[in-house]
């Protein structure tokens, strides 16, 4: 038997806030990560096959729509990298304030756009 | 004198006061909050290896590729790598299935499916690692 119970506010209720956007996003890219695991299998199989297939490998990701997905993926890695290292720092007791929450979340923000750009730069420029 | 009064070995990280206090409902879930924290870790040196051997590798034909995949040191750090990304991703995807199933019998089968599948595909990618480097 299902009893109808009232249930708490839930996240549709609230005004997103950076606290719990950063959240919801770490969860959010180890999901996608997960799936882009699913590249990094296709990469090392295409390599086990032999040449044809790793130059397939390397063509789809070279076409612009790979590059796209490419960009989206390496993003979403560098911005879990940053929000799991701030987990690690509430982890030690550290920053676990509203200002420390704000301050940490920002610095987590921009140097996951910054570790982006200079991923791809390397890439594009090296 | 006796028995010694606190045996780690039987509880692992979790100490026993919170067995003692009745604490806790599933037994385990210290390992695993642990187990995702060592491997979130690990995989920030590996993290920034793997960008730093793209980037090397972006211009590289198939014969480079196999020639660097070859190199011991990047054999062995290649299967650690997916090692430890395939056990964080399992890690991960149990708990936001445990967090948003609440139907047992199916949440059971998700978490079992789940662990198959990325086991698998993880044994596969470490298969291919060896079949390429040696």
């Amino acid at each position: 038997m299902t009893i109808e119970r009232p249930l708490s506010p839930h996240l549709q209720i609230y005004k997103p806030q950076i606290t719990s956007v950063l959240s919801i996003l770490h969860r959010g890219t180890g999901i996608v990560l997960t799936f882009g695991l699913l590249v990094l299998t296709l990469w090392l199989v295409s390599a086990a096959s032999g040449e044809d297939a790793y130059n397939t490998f390397r063509d789809a990701v070279s076409h612009p729509l790979g590059r796209i997905a490419a960009v989206g993926l390496s993003y979403a890695a560098f911005y879990h990298f940053c929000t799991g290292i701030r987990h690690m720092v509430w982890d030690t007791g550290a920053e676990m304030t509203i200002p420390g929450l704000y301050k940490t979340g920002y610095i987590a923000v921009t140097a996951s756009v910054i570790l982006t750009a200079l991923f791809w730069a390397a890439i594009l420029f090296i | 004198m006796g028995a010694p009064l606190i045996k780690w070995k039987a509880y692992g990280l979790k100490h026993p006061m919170s067995r003692a206090r009745n604490l806790g409902s599933a037994h385990h879930g210290v390992n695993h909050w642990i187990a995702q924290r060592l491997t979130a870790v690990l995989l920030i040196p590996l993290q920034i290896w793997l960008a730093c051997s793209i980037v090397h590798l972006v211009d590289a034909d198939y014969a480079g590729f196999v020639a660097w995949l070859s190199q011991p040191w990047n054999t062995v750090l290649m299967i650690l790598t997916v090692f430890t990304l395939f056990y964080h991703a399992i890690l991960g995807c149990q708990v936001v299935i445990e967090d948003y199933i609440h139907n047992e019998a199916f949440k059971l089968f998700k978490l079992y499916g789940m662990k198959v599948v990325l086991i698998t595909v993880g044994v596969v990618c470490v298969y291919s690692i060896l079949k390429v480097a040696l």
